[in-house]
């Protein structure tokens, strides 16, 4: 194998992991739009540091974290409403339009590529130095999340009750937010600004489908964001013209879809309904 | 397309005479077709935009507004109009949109957010497979993604036209029954609103407008003429009239002054319109929050 292939597949596992496990809190908190916006988000990052001259993958990070943590200061209980972060995120689009005519105009020559590669990712550039960081920046993101699941998991599905046992649910929206943040961060250098939104959605949505049980929700989410990766980098390698982000995103979207073949089960749909509803442990349950 | 170029790049300098500058922006046939469009365009993104926001579907509005860059980019693959490539992406998108998510009714959990996003990646992702295939990444994919407001030319301007007449009849029409299905989805039901098509009819619609919208901005700018004008307006006033003509106003007003600002700056239309447009959206968060 290749060694740019070794290093997508390395970075490429590590985010799909950290993204699959994000993706199903984000999915069942309703919050995959911030997700969108935090993607818009890496892309201004990143052009901001080739148009000032400093490192991008330093500009994305930063510009992530920085609005993740905003949303999280602004919003209700570190939740912002849809249209504020829709507000902000296209005029931070609109900053990022700029930054990229400010590179463009300084730099003449052949960066008609460059927008496209923060936006669209370029997982088969990724050095040997970069894949390791990422395996390291992701594993911090699955530790932090292994810490706070099960809080977290309390104070998304019945905020009022977990508010009174005393969960600190604000810090918990907030961290998580964070952790959000840099997660995007990692997951744009594989698929770019524009497509994690479908690897954080994706396997996720999928997962929710198949099963109401938390732990197993979780780990079929992760799992289905390695395959997908796996599949689409295997993908890419046999068709050449075939972007990998193109085939990742592809592959994820179709086990989404097949999950929409099989119908729910009764045993399933009954917690669903007391999900939703005010029984808070009603879908800890297992349901077997 | 050389004189666009020289005034991209801040060749025009601003004179104090306001009515002389005025008339020498429009003595260039460009920049008064970036008017027309960008005005009908400002005009229908309020007016959707207002039912959009009131409904809470940004998200669905937002994945909308992308779905036009695969359009554009298939389009140009196969060799069809661009104009034909926007509106297939854009209604089929709303139409898969539609049918996936259906209403929870307050019972159940809705995955609704997933399906969006998914739906959102996937066309993103078939966009970029497309611009791939016919090797437009090296020229650049800026046109698709963020306008190109100063070269539109006037048979444009007239689809755009006719498009935009017929997105505001459709709304005229369903507009009363539209705004009570979404302020009490349960009551509208019962009084026999057919609150399901009306959803669906509402998707087709912001698709049909995003479709439009994006030819101006470009694909990935279209969501804030539809966004903020209309966020900004249910801040000021919750009538419906009221907040719908303060919505085109703010939409106007930020795109004439995002224009002027593009023609005698170096910065893209795309900036200059968010730029406007998110300023009053401050303002009025800022006059709120100390009120």
């Amino acid at each position: 194998m290749a060694p740019y292939m070794q290093h997508a597949a390395l970075a490429g596992t590590a985010i799909a992991i950290a993204a699959g496990l994000i993706g199903y809190f984000l999915v069942l908190r309703s919050q995959v739009f911030t997700t969108d916006a935090l993607g818009h988000v890496t892309y201004t990052g990143a052009m901001s540091g080739l148009a000032f001259a400093f490192n991008p993958l330093l500009g994305l990070f930063a510009a992530t974290v920085a609005v993740a943590g905003g949303f999280a200061v602004l919003g209700r209980r570190a939740r912002a409403d849809d249209v504020v972060i829709g507000s902000t995120f296209a005029w931070v689009l609109g900053l990022g339009a700029l930054f990229q005519r400010l590179y463009t105009e300084h730099h003449s020559s052949g960066n008609g590529r460059a927008g496209a590669t923060y936006l669209f990712g370029s997982i088969f550039g990724i050095s040997a130095t970069q894949a390791v960081v990422s395996v390291f920046i992701c594993g911090a993101v699955c530790v932090a999340m292994a810490l706070i699941a099960r809080p977290l998991l309390f104070a998304s599905l019945d905020e009022a009750v977990a508010l009174a046992r005393g969960v600190p649910v604000r810090l918990l929206g907030a961290g998580f937010l964070i952790i959000v943040g840099v997660t995007c961060a990692q997951a744009a250098q594989a698929v770019g600004a524009l497509l994690l939104l479908g690897l954080i959605s994706a396997p996720a949505g999928a997962a929710h489908r198949l099963t109401t049980h938390p732990f197993v929700g979780l780990a079929l989410a992760a799992s289905i964001a390695v395959l997908s990766t796996w599949a689409g980098l295997l993908i890419s390698y046999l068709v050449p013209r075939t972007p990998p982000s193109f085939a990742i995103i592809g592959v994820a979207t179709f086990v989404y879809l097949l999950t929409f073949t099989r119908r729910p089960r009764a045993a399933d749909a009954r917690n669903q309904a007391a999900g939703a509803g005010h029984h808070a442990d009603a879908p800890l349950l297992p349901d077997i | 397309m050389t004189v666009a170029a020289s005034i991209a790049s801040g060749n025009v300098t601003w004179s104090w005479n306001l009515l002389a500058d005025v008339r020498d922006m429009f003595t260039y046939p460009f920049m008064v077709n970036a008017f027309r469009a960008g005005t009908i365009v400002a005009i229908v993104g309020a007016v959707v935009g207002w039912y959009m926001v009131l409904r809470k579907q940004t998200f669905a509005g937002h994945t909308l507004s992308v779905a036009a860059f695969p359009g554009a980019a298939a389009a140009t693959l196969i060799g069809i109009s661009a104009t034909v490539g926007y509106f297939t992406f854009c209604v089929a998108a709303a139409l898969v949109i539609a049918i996936a998510s259906r209403p929870s009714r307050g019972r159940g959990f809705s995955a609704e957010s997933a399906i969006v996003g998914t739906v959102q990646a996937f066309v993103l992702a078939s966009g970029y497979l497309f611009a791939t295939l016919y090797n437009g990444l090296l020229s650049g994919l800026n046109n698709q993604l963020f306008g190109f407001t100063f070269g539109i030319t006037d048979d444009q301007v007239i689809t755009l036209g006719g498009v935009a007449v017929l997105v505001l009849a459709v709304l005229a029409i369903i507009g009363r029954r539209l705004f009570f299905a979404s302020i009490d989805t349960d009551v509208a039901d019962a009084r026999g609103v057919g609150v399901r098509l009306l959803g669906v009819l509402f998707l087709l619609v912001l698709g049909a407008a995003a479709a439009e919208a994006s030819q101006i901005t470009g694909a990935l700018l279209v969501f804030a003429l539809l966004v903020m004008p209309a966020a900004v307006a249910q801040r000021v006033t919750a009538r419906p009239v009221a907040g719908i003509v303060l919505a085109v106003l703010i939409g106007v007003a930020a795109t004439w002054g995002g224009l002027t600002m593009a023609y005698y700056t170096s910065y893209p239309s795309g900036f200059c319109i968010t730029t406007f447009a998110f300023a009053a959206f401050i303002a009025v968060h800022r006059v709120r929050a100390s009120a």
